[in-house]
């Protein structure tokens, strides 16, 4: 049985069922509020849900069952008479160490050690955010990826929309950009070489290699094999470089999933053509992957969370949401898909437990 | 001290009261008042800075009002959302 958790924007969606199979709603939790994120934690089995609410801002919940009682997180908050005030949390990540990350705008990262249910706001990022000239990308200025390493508990990759990556070796004490090779297209050609007014749009770490990482830029994709310390384009091939959200098989290092868009002027399914991108050799070719997925009149946008595999090697399950409300899933690391839903809200977020 | 009247989930967040009485001389010392009476209220109406939140509307005595708007006793103080909050 496979879980899948949906953030969306009329509220928490929680999907339960087999790949290749439409997936029940086993509940909907917090109707009518805008969902940012949900995961469910397996260090404490808790689900961990950020909701937005038009009205009171920002949260952080977490229950033991999504369809039992949920509790409001604290210490989710910038510091008292400052000039910001909490926008939105994007993303929350387990760490090494036991540890919860949680990303969100105005470029900011917390840090729990209970399960989430306390959060602690990481003050030399925040330095940085207030003495720096970060800026927002159209869905604010949001910190959406959090990337730990296996078995070191003190490292962690961050990346921001628009401040680029950034990385600490000593559990957030010092941060220091990690950009070099990243070259935006929105800037003109005589920007500085270390401008980080760069625009990520999501950044996965392969499992089974800890240098090897990818990223889905605001027009690129881009491999690193030092983690995270360069970057290379590996874009060629697909029919657009732009997207938002990239997954991967975390059996195979030379492995990534990739949705392309139009483009940023236009962020819908190329042709009304709805194709997951594949890669099994670090980027060098790229093939489409879209059986049983819509094939004419779909203009779907999936955002940068709304994609996430469970499962790996040949069993791969990987799901995703667009704004339209549909979900698709495939069973079969991408060589057929499947409905898992349709008629949903607009979907957010998607994290999948198998 | 001036009643303030909270609403939606709000209520639930103050002890399940509607109606709290509250000391304070301006709508922002009166919101602190009530989060130092119910601290699950904090961030809730007041963000970080201080700044009531964009799509919540405070009245005193039906008047829209702002955090520097005077308050006196017996004065009645609705806090409500914002019908442009709700967007679809």
């Amino acid at each position: 049985m496979t879980e899948l958790l949906l953030g969306t924007k009329k509220g928490l969606f929680a999907l339960e069922g087999e790949p290749g199979t439409s997936f029940d709603v086993r509940c909907r939790a917090f109707a009518g509020e805008p969902i940012d994120f949900a995961m469910r934690d397996r260090a404490s089995g808790r689900v961990i849900a950020t909701s937005t609410s038009p009205f009171y801002g920002p949260k952080i919940w977490f229950a033991d069952d999504p369809a039992g009682e949920w509790r409001q997180a604290e210490g989710v908050a910038l510091p008292e008479g400052g000039e910001h005030a909490l926008e939105r949390i994007w993303v929350i990540v387990a760490g090494e160490g036991g540890s919860l990350y949680a990303g969100g705008d105005p470029g900011v990262l917390f840090e729990s050690r209970d399960g989430g249910a306390t959060w602690e706001l990481n003050r030399p990022l925040w330095e940085h955010r207030v003495d720096e000239d970060w800026q927002p990308g159209g869905g604010g200025l949001c910190l959406h990826s959090i990337v730990p390493w296996p078995g070191e508990p003190d490292r962690l990759a961050i990346a921001v929309s628009a401040a680029g990556v950034w990385v600490t070796e000593d559990h957030g004490e010092t941060w220091r950009r990690s950009n070099r090779g990243i070259r935006p297209r929105y800037l003109p050609d005589d920007a500085p070489e270390d401008t980080f007014q760069l625009c990520v749009h999501r950044m996965e770490r392969a499992a089974r290699d800890p240098q090897r990482m990818f990223i889905q830029f605001h027009g690129g994709v881009y491999r690193s094999d030092d983690a995270g310390e360069s970057w290379m384009e590996i874009g060629a091939g697909l029919p657009s470089d732009f997207g938002f959200p990239v997954a991967l098989d975390p059996s195979d290092p030379d492995s990534a999933y990739v949705i392309p868009l139009q483009g940023d002027y236009d962020r819908v399914t190329p042709g009304g053509t709805v194709r997951v991108y594949e890669t099994r050799d670090a980027g060098a070719t790229w093939s489409p992957r879209g059986d049983g997925l819509p094939e004419r009149e779909a203009y779907l946008t999936v955002l940068r969370r709304a994609f996430d595999q469970a499962g790996e090697g040949e069993a791969l399950q990987l799901y995703f949401g667009a704004t339209s409300g549909e979900v698709f899933g495939s069973g079969d690391a991408g060589a057929s898909w499947f409905s898992v839903a349709s008629r949903l809200a607009p979907v957010y977020s998607v994290t999948a437990a198998a | 001290m001036a009643v303030v009247c909270v609403h939606g989930p709000l209520r639930g967040l103050a002890g399940g009261r509607a109606e709290l009485e509250v000391d304070g001389g301006t709508v922002h010392e009166l919101l602190r008042g009530l989060e130092d009476l119910h601290p699950s209220v904090v961030g809730w109406i007041l963000d970080e800075r201080g700044v009531i939140r964009q799509h919540i509307n405070v009245f005193v005595n039906g008047e829209r009002g702002g955090e520097e708007t005077s308050v006196c006793a017996a004065d009645r103080v609705e806090v409500l959302p914002a019908i442009t909050g709700g967007a679809c």
